[in-house]
């Protein structure tokens, strides 16, 4: 295994600035039902804001702001306990409300009830002359600095580090996610500016955007370096796209943000004020799809609202395969850009109708043990949560690597995490990679191992390894 | 069937729960129901939707494969019984006595698949309700492979000592399902070489070949014979290859004589209860390759690993087993079986795909170089695979120590940049 499925761009053969599209095979498209097309529109204003600290993996909280007291949009909510410069600041002006705990006083979210108005307001930033030390600490005082991750760990970096790269995803191939052009629709100015942002963080650099091949949505764009890429998804993982365009190792640190969050950075930066705008995709079967403009941390409920089936239904922040679970009075997360609501598979399944011995003409499945492989490539499934079977060992092999477009063993690796041998996990490209990269390998396992929260404990003890 | 899952969970299920009075057999109720019923449960953790495969339905599917097989290996048990009494002879047609061929095979067959099974599973309940977790699909496939690889007048007993030997020593101790290093079904059959090696050797592949000996009503046509074609040619080895055994016993192989490659390939020979052939385990081939089960790697590389050594043979030429064609090495036997039922357990075979390669071409090359240059073990393909399985983490080892030396060497480019 090596990298015979990549053709890397070479540089004679750009033609009018766009070379040839990196090409992955490995990989799965899944066809959900539900998916948003058509114009964004906006939504009124939420009647709430939420942060939840659980978005940013390993942070710890500070709380700031009191409960009970009045706040202004980009008022600082709380900060890092480990890095006080990094501060996490409202999207909205109102009140702040008491936390919401879990276990151990842990805080889950924070909310803001939307009410008052004025927002805070800092210098403006011009994205040609700003130099990185400005744009460095503007970012950690008005509350841009979370929106930023970095590889090795996909946790936030901190703010002390110095990246090689910074990449920029330009597409999203999970299953039902919204494109490029309809995020990010009137606002390409915004993106702009925030890559120029990015790159004077990298002292002379460029920053890395990868596209999908045929996107005419950033054409023009000449403060990014662009590779198209050419494949089923996760091509649209920005670790695959890392690992094709420049492949990190040991030692090397490289930051990632959303290509909405880019436009957030550029608008934000220029006029002063923070930011979050977020253009969610309401996708799903069990909804009335729809693209809808509004800002970070909505409550689910306001974008739900009218448009979902709500009785046994699953509503996940983000997409099928990495996105979060949310109740009825849930938010949405802090980087995801879509809502997916599906049916809720809690029904027995009899082995020979719709079970393990079916002939599942419902299922989608990348085996050709079902009917998936004879139907015509456009047609959408409505899948449900079923398990679709009981957790087992490892049993069969190659599954994995069939869906993992990196020069990287899966197997080898996630059994190297159980064992909990750091040694081998460093040899074997843990700082390559964040759990999201798995997503497919969960999808397709037949054992129903739940690799992806292996994958984040594996990361876990890494960082604790070397803190 | 909502009705269905309704009574069991509220009249049958209470018998084993809590205090019901079946309590020490949750696992045998537990096991049944998730046959009957995928459980509702829901994902948790990670990916919200899952594909629709489980090991329950790939297991189906291996056995779906081995039906050819096993079909066809039934009604050749009956139907090298009835040549062997005389009753019908080559030239006869294939459905001569059809019924009567068909209800031989499977009085031998049918215990020894119930032998198997019971033995197995029984083992494997009572492991499971010791260690309190639930039965693995593994066995149904293992249980149906030791039957088909055992000689016909097998005693039942032995397989159930072999079944016992193997579901214990090879699975269980090792973690059950997806942890055995070896594959379960040969160690099974390697048991009772090694244990019973008198048993097992001589005109045991016929049903009842001995006991008419002894009766003397023992009425073999012309030119039939009751070993083994393995076993014919281990009789050839030290002997010069033009001299009159090595004459003798090729002329059985050659057009027309009773180990012609036609009868190798289609499997109307004497031979263990299913492997005799190699024309129903390449359909079973073609259904794990399709619905991509058995690994296509694996398959092809060790038969083209037998041919290559059938290949070296015929030009060492130093007996007259080493000059049998290398097509027709490979339908002898069992290799063909081999190749296609266990090479391919993925648990004990290689796992990268490039390790799968080497994997399955040194298992086709060392069975046919076991067999031919040691006749005390005519059937190499059985050892071949046992010492593959054990060899193959080190192959899948060179492998992965090849990917770490390709991500070492980034490391070091990236530092010097």
């Amino acid at each position: 295994m090596g990298f015979q499925d990549v053709h890397l761009p070479r540089k004679s053969a750009r033609t009018r600035n766009m070379p040839a599209p990196v090409k992955t095979r490995k990989g799965l498209d899944i066809r959900l039902k539900g998916g948003a097309h058509g114009e964004p529109h906006g939504l009124t204003a939420p009647e709430r804001s939420s942060i939840h600290p659980t978005d940013f993996h390993g942070l710890i909280p500070r709380m700031s702001a009191k409960a009970g007291t009045e706040i202004q949009a980009g008022g600082v909510l709380f900060t890092d306990k480990k890095h006080p410069s990094i501060k996490f600041v409202s999207a909205v002006s109102g009140t702040v409300q008491e936390p919401v705990r879990g276990e151990k006083r842990r805080i889950l979210r924070v909310d803001v009830l939307a009410g008052g108005d004025g927002a805070v307001k800092h210098s403006a930033l011009a994205p040609e002359t700003a130099s990185a030390e400005e744009v460095r600490s503007a970012m950690l005082e008005r509350g841009f600095w979370p929106m930023l991750r970095q590889r090795p760990f996909d946790v936030m970096p901190s703010p002390e580090s110095q990246p090689r790269d910074i990449f920029v995803s330009g597409f999203d191939s999970a299953p039902l996610a919204p494109l490029a052009g309809q995020v990010l629709a009137g606002r390409m100015d915004a993106f702009r500016a925030g890559l120029s942002f990015l790159n004077a963080l990298l002292n002379g650099g460029k920053v890395q955007l990868g596209v999908r091949a045929g996107d005419g949505t950033f054409d023009g764009v000449s403060e990014a370096e662009i590779t198209a890429f050419d494949g089923p998804h996760p091509a649209g993982n920005v670790g695959v796209q890392i690992h094709h365009v420049r492949p990190m190792n040991k030692g090397q640190e490289v930051w990632t943000v959303g290509m909405q969050d880019v436009a957030n950075i550029g608008e934000g930066l220029t006029s002063g004020e923070f930011v979050a705008k977020r253009t969610v995709a309401l996708t799903g079967s069990r909804s009335q799809p729809a693209l809808l403009q509004t800002t970070i941390g909505t409550p689910v409920s306001h974008l739900t609202a009218d448009r979902v089936l709500m009785e046994d239904t699953r509503i996940i922040s983000g997409n099928a395969l990495t996105g979060s679970l949310r109740g009825e009075d849930g938010a949405l997360g802090f980087f995801d850009q879509q809502v997916t609501c599906l049916p809720e598979g809690d029904e027995p399944l009899f082995f020979l109708t719709k079970g393990w011995l079916g002939l599942g003409f419902d299922k989608f499945s990348a085996s050709r043990s079902f009917p998936t492989w004879l139907m015509p490539k456009g047609k959408e499934y409505d899948l449900n949560t079923n398990n679709n079977g009981e957790e087992r060992a490892f049993v069969v092999s190659g599954q994995y690597d069939a869906v993992f477009p990196l020069d990287i063993f899966p197997v080898q690796l996630i059994k190297s995490i159980m064992v909990g041998d750091i040694d081998r996990m460093e040899k074997l490209g843990i700082y390559e990679v964040a759990p999201e990269d798995f997503a497919l390998c969960e999808y397709v396992c037949t054992s129903k191992i739940a690799v992806q929260d292996i994958v984040r404990k594996g990361l876990d003890q890494m960082i604790e390894e070397f803190a | 069937m909502k009705a269905l899952h309704k009574l069991i969970e509220e009249r049958v299920k209470p018998n084993f729960t809590g205090d019901g009075k079946l309590k020490r057999f949750w696992v045998v109720f537990d096991s049944l129901e998730t046959f009957l019923f995928t459980p509702g449960h829901t994902t948790s953790k990670g990916v919200h939707v899952r594909d629709g495969i489980d090991l329950k339905r790939t297991m189906f599917l291996v056995i779906v494969a081995m039906l050819p097989a096993l079909l066809f290996g039934t009604w050749n048990i009956g139907h090298q019984y009835y040549l062997s009494l005389g009753d019908i002879t080559t030239a006869d047609a294939w459905s001569a006595m059809f019924l009567d061929k068909i209800l031989v095979g499977a009085i031998k067959v049918v215990p020894l698949i119930v032998v198997s099974y019971a033995t197995g599973l029984g083992i494997e309940f009572i492991i499971a309700g010791i260690n309190g977790h639930s039965i693995n699909e593994g066995f149904l496939v293992s249980g149906m492979l030791i039957p088909l690889i055992m000689p016909v007048d097998v005693p039942l007993w032995m397989v159930a000592v072999a079944t016992a030997f193997a579901v214990m020593i090879a699975k269980e101790v090792f973690g059950g399902t997806g942890m055995n290093i070896l594959n379960v079904a040969l160690t099974a059959r390697a048991f009772l070489f090694f244990a019973y090696p008198k048993q097992m050797s001589g005109e045991i592949w016929i049903h009842n070949v001995m006991g008419s000996k002894a009766a003397g009503t023992l009425q073999m046509a012309d030119g039939y014979t009751g070993a083994t074609a393995l076993g014919q040619l281990a009789n050839t080895v030290g002997q010069p290859v033009n001299g009159e055994v090595s004459a003798g016993v090729m002329s059985m192989f050659a057009d027309g004589g009773m180990f012609s490659f036609m009868n190798c390939f289609i499997g109307t020979i004497p031979g263990s209860v299913a492997e005799t052939s190699a024309l129903a385990a390449l359909i079973g081939a073609a259904l794990l390759i399709w619905t991509g089960i058995g690994s296509w790697r694996i398959i092809s590389s060790f038969i083209v690993g037998g041919l290559v050594m059938g290949v070296i043979f015929n030009a060492l030429g130093l007996n007259a087993y080493m000059t049998i064609g290398p097509v027709h090495q490979v339908v002898m036997g069992g290799f063909m079986f081999g190749a296609v039922f266990m090479a391919t357990d993925p648990v004990s075979a290689a796992q990268t795909n490039t390790g799968k390669w080497v994997y399955g071409f040194l298992g086709g090359l060392f069975s046919i170089m076991i067999r031919v240059f040691n006749p005390a073990y005519p059937e190499g393909v059985m050892m071949a695979i046992l010492f593959m399985n054990v060899m193959a983490p080190t192959i899948d080892h060179y492998v992965i120590e090849g990917n770490i030396r390709r991500r070492e060497k980034r490391m070091t480019q990236a530092a010097i940049a």
